[in-house]
């Protein structure tokens, strides 16, 4: 019996996902993943491209129920951060923000606006905004959730560097303010490294786990050689010898 | 805006001009048609037929267009109900209006249910088939997205799929519109003791041009203004968020 308050781990444990090709033939993207994340953890899935990550995340988020295997998440809403921002287009942030998240006040949705840079950007369409303030406004809409469980799927592919930096450490700062337990897919090592407090390295396709590595250290006080040794034990991982 | 009320204006020119070199029976200048349209007016003819169409008209548009929408939804989401109502819709895609009116006159009776089905049977396989299309170019991605943060079914119509099926809508209305008005004249033609199609059908009789155009012609312009207050005015309020150029 997981305790109340939200504070039950998430359980993944997919025994085969198949899928159908263009040419009809059934090609299996996961075979016996399996991995567990501890309530209020960031975990970061980490792979090589294709290999079914964002099948596994459509998976973790119950939009795909047709695989053998069972998901357990800690009861509570869900929030997720596709690939593309995915706001309605015919909303302004702000009313995007709020279908999600219905019951927000207004000094709370201020105060999760200001700190992503959005607070003169609420009555925007999303397409009068840029590619990364659309990813802020995703990323605001699966905040003011206020979820127990957060999927993150690549959400800071195709952003310039020190903006991707920024927006990382806004989500570690909201992450760690709330207790949120999240999954970010991702295949950037230092992204994993800098977010995660575990790293899940996921094997070519169809894939499993093949590494479950602790970030023991506390991130902020990370040196740059413990975080390149982590990143050499990724790598090592990810490269079959 | 000037240049349509400068070709409109050239159209009543050449209208007038054209009546000069004719005979007035064929063909009355835009003088004449004024003069009975004023009398036809006078007496609330006009006024009673324009209204008892304009009913029909409403009724047999609200018809196709609500059972059109859901129709044409369903077969856009489902496979299955795509495969049984396909034929169904085909066939009375092809069936001519009139066989369609004459039938329903001959099985239900000459009577207001056989008229207002008969039209709005005439225009359900185009909104259907519209709004089908709309329904099939759904964005999945949309759909995950409010299924993700668990928006009712409700709010998931209202603000996921009603925004994406407007622009489909609008062509269904518009196109619907004058489809409808044009076959509530022949139905009021062939089997109604009023309406502006009724009237015309008398003024036929009476080989009476200028009075055919007296009822005609204000028709027409009423569905104008229709389309350009209300159906106009709908397609800009439902595409008020796409970025326009500068």
């Amino acid at each position: 019996m997981p305790p109340a308050g939200g504070l039950a781990p998430l359980d993944v444990h997919v025994a085969r996902k198949r899928l159908v090709n263009a040419s009809g033939q059934a090609v299996e993207i996961l075979s016996d993943l399996a991995f567990r994340l501890e309530a209020g953890r960031i975990g970061a899935l980490i792979g090589p491209s294709g290999c079914g990550k964002s099948t596994l995340m459509r998976i973790v988020a119950g939009l795909d129920e047709r695989f053998e295997g069972r998901i357990e998440r800690p009861p509570g809403p869900l929030a997720v951060v596709f690939q593309e921002p995915r706001l309605l287009p015919w909303r302004t942030v702000e009313a995007n923000v709020r279908l999600a998240a219905p019951r927000i006040g207004d000094a709370e949705l201020d105060a999760l606006l200001e700190p992503l840079g959005l607070a003169g950007h609420r009555s925007h369409f999303p397409g009068e905004l840029s590619l990364g303030l659309a990813r802020r406004a995703a990323l605001a809409r699966a905040f003011a959730v206020k979820p127990a469980l957060l999927l993150l799927d690549e959400p800071f592919v195709s952003l310039d560097a020190p903006l991707a930096l920024a927006l990382q450490r806004e989500l570690a700062a909201l992450v760690a303010e709330r207790g949120i337990t999240a999954v970010l897919v991702t295949h950037d090592v230092g992204e994993a490294i800098r977010l995660a407090d575990r790293i899940f390295v996921l094997s070519p396709r169809p894939a499993r786990v093949i590494g479950d590595i602790l970030v023991e250290t506390p991130r902020k006080t990370m040196s740059a050689a413990a975080a390149r040794s982590l990143e050499a034990r990724v790598e090592a991982l990810r490269t079959p010898a | 805006m000037a240049a349509r009320i400068l070709s409109f204006l050239a159209l009543i020119a050449l209208w007038g001009a054209a009546a000069q070199f004719s005979d007035p029976r064929h063909l009355p200048g835009p003088a004449a048609v004024l003069a009975a349209m004023g009398k036809a007016a006078a007496s609330g003819e006009l006024i009673a037929a324009m209204a008892v169409t304009m009913a029909r008209v409403a009724a047999a548009f609200v018809l196709a267009m609500a059972l059109g929408s859901a129709l044409g939804y369903l077969m856009g989401r489902r496979a299955l109900a795509d495969r049984i109502a396909d034929p169904w819709i085909v066939v009375l895609l092809n069936l001519p209006a009139l066989v369609i009116i004459v039938l329903l006159y001959i099985w239900v009776g000459l009577n207001e249910v056989a008229a207002i089905a008969a039209v709005a049977l005439n225009k359900l396989p185009n909104a259907t088939v519209t709004i089908r299309e709309g329904a099939r170019a759904l964005d999945p991605g949309l759909d995950e997205m409010a299924r993700a943060f668990a928006f009712s079914r409700v709010k998931r119509l209202r603000h996921v799929v009603a925004p994406q099926l407007a622009p489909y809508f609008a062509a269904a209305a518009r196109s619907g519109l004058s489809l409808v008005w044009k076959i509530v004249l022949v139905v009021e033609l062939l089997g109604r003791p009023n309406g502006v199609g009724f009237e015309i059908n008398m003024a036929f009789q009476l080989f009476d041009v200028a009075l055919l155009l007296a009822y005609a012609l204000p028709f027409t312009a009423a569905m104008l203004l229709i389309e350009a207050f209300v159906v106009q005015p709908f397609e800009r309020h439902a595409s008020r968020w796409r970025p326009r150029p500068a």
